[in-house]
């Protein structure tokens, strides 16, 4: 077993980085990611991380110069949040279409305006759709198991995707947690060295991101659909391989409590141990309450979710982004989509809570819960709205 | 590529779309993009080479009579030769009347 230490959870994520042999680092300092890259920037500097890191003068330039060193076969990093994330927007899509499996941690935070540095998702769901496989974590632990599990899954020669780690902004990036470290033995024999498919080389010249009339791009997405799909046989021989070595074994949902349970809660996120507080509370006072966490949102695990829910009479899903004149949160989208057309299934009422950092506490979802219950109870077939704004 | 693009299937396709091939830009056919074609009046050039200096899609090539002539699989019909051959010995005609 691993040393067991109190670290800060960015230190802890800049740690991993370091024993995952990375060799490039590109990134910008935006808060509340900052720590990370400080930290990385200090294990350059005192040759702890035999690694590059380059100072770029945006986001835009950090994931670009990971495209550009991914390309080469060398193994890269970047890590960003909110406006950082939307000033690269633009190259996630770039990396994922070119199959590049780079590694970015986002520590989510607001999208302006109006101007926050706190936590919540929308940075996230902004580039929902870039082809990125994604995971949504919910402590310390988990945010350095990935940076492991994220390169050895995106490096696989049967998945190359480019890696998204969400892990909540302040609520995770800056709290001290203890977590077990693994031996370096070990992350070695887990994540071997990079052995990309294609690289560019002199020796073996490749053209990369080249164009694509409309003759051929329909062909070229349905190839990257159907690759990120078929990545989640592979997503689970990972983290069974990973539970094998270290014990900590991870799914693409999780369940507190919820196999018996009517009314199920479905967060995504920290959000998760908060939630299986509340879910404690309430089934000390006799109800019938458990708990859904999606750790894997890119591929959506569409199977294992319906699995899960089918047998709740209610879901009460906790989003943590607006979307904004949609359909309500992007999450309870997520679910209805995964319901649809199931006989049965249970109703969805859906809260926004949270956003740009507002504590959410036990007591919190437990009104949630109380208000879904009784509105579900007097007929509702769903429900939608931002929890906790003053009238 | 070894067939046009618009036979590949996705299973094909190599991953990330990377091209393997080097210098398979030259089947890309540009050459369906002009409206205009150029005419060569051979009784009028003077074998300078303008035309082919000037051609920004190197579709002119000498051919064994020391004509320069284009390749219409390239050209894009923009009229430069036309505009900087000196006798007037180039044209732009419609290609389909």
């Amino acid at each position: 077993m691993g040393k067991r230490v109190g670290m800060e959870v960015s230190i802890a994520a800049a740690e991993a980085v370091k024993q995952a042999n990375v060799d490039v680092i590109s990134a910008y300092p935006i808060t509340p990611q900052t720590h990370i890259v400080e930290h990385l920037s200090e294990l350059v500097a005192n040759g702890e991380l035999d690694g590059e890191f380059f100072c770029v003068e945006s986001e835009h330039s950090a994931l670009s110069v990971c495209v550009g060193s991914e390309a080469v076969g060398a193994r890269s990093f970047t890590c960003t949040s909110a406006q950082g994330l939307a000033l690269l927007s633009e190259i996630t899509f770039i990396a994922s279409g070119l199959r590049l499996p780079i590694l970015m941690i986002l520590a989510n935070r607001t999208l302006s305006a109006p101007l926050s540095i706190w936590n919540d998702h929308s940075d996230a769901m902004m580039i929902r759709d870039c082809g990125w496989i994604q995971f949504f974590l919910e402590n310390g632990q988990e945010v350095y198991d990935h940076v492991f599990i994220g390169y050895r899954v995106g490096e696989d020669r049967d998945v190359l995707f480019p890696v998204i780690i969400n892990m909540d902004g302040f609520i995770l990036s800056h709290v001290i947690e203890p977590i077990e470290l693994i031996e370096q033995e070990k992350v070695d024999q887990f994540l071997p060295p990079y052995q990309p498919l294609y690289r560019l080389h002199p020796d073996r010249p490749v053209t990369m991101g080249a164009f694509a009339l409309p003759s051929i791009f329909a062909e070229t997405k349905k190839a990257q659909e159907v690759a990120i799909r078929s990545s989640m046989s592979k997503i689970l021989e990972v983290w069974k391989e990973f539970g094998d070595l270290t014990g900590r074994y991870y799914h693409p949902i999780e369940t507190y409590k919820a196999e018996d349970a009517d009314t199920l809660l479905v967060t995504m996120g920290s959000f998760g141990e908060t939630a299986s507080v509340a879910v404690d509370m309430m089934r000390e006072q006799g109800r019938s309450v458990g708990l859904v966490k999606i750790r894997l949102w890119r591929p959506f695990p569409f199977e294992d979710f319906k699995k899960a829910t089918l047998n709740a009479k209610q879901l009460v899903v906790i989003d943590r982004a607006v979307s904004v004149g949609g359909p309500g949160g992007p999450v309870a989208s997520e679910v209805k989509s995964a319901l649809y057309g199931v006989e049965g299934h249970p109703v969805v009422y859906d809260f926004v809570a949270g956003i740009s950092g507002r504590d959410v506490a036990p007591s919190d979802f437990i009104k949630m819960v109380d208000k879904a219950e009784i509105e579900i109870e007097e007929g509702s077939k769903e429900g939608y709205e931002i929890y906790g704004v003053r009238e | 590529m070894t067939k046009p693009e618009s036979e590949w299937t996705w299973k094909e396709l190599p991953v990330g779309n990377v091209i393997l091939e080097p210098g398979n830009a030259s089947q890309y056919r540009t050459g369906d993009w002009k409206t205009h074609k150029p005419v060569l009046n051979k009784e009028l050039c003077v074998h300078c080479g303008l035309c082919y200096i000037f051609c920004p899609d190197m579709t002119y090539n000498l051919d064994a009579e020391g004509y320069f002539i284009a390749d219409l699989y390239y050209c894009k019909g923009c009229g430069i030769c036309a505009k900087e051959c000196p006798t007037g010995a180039i044209s732009m005609e419609e290609e389909e009347k």
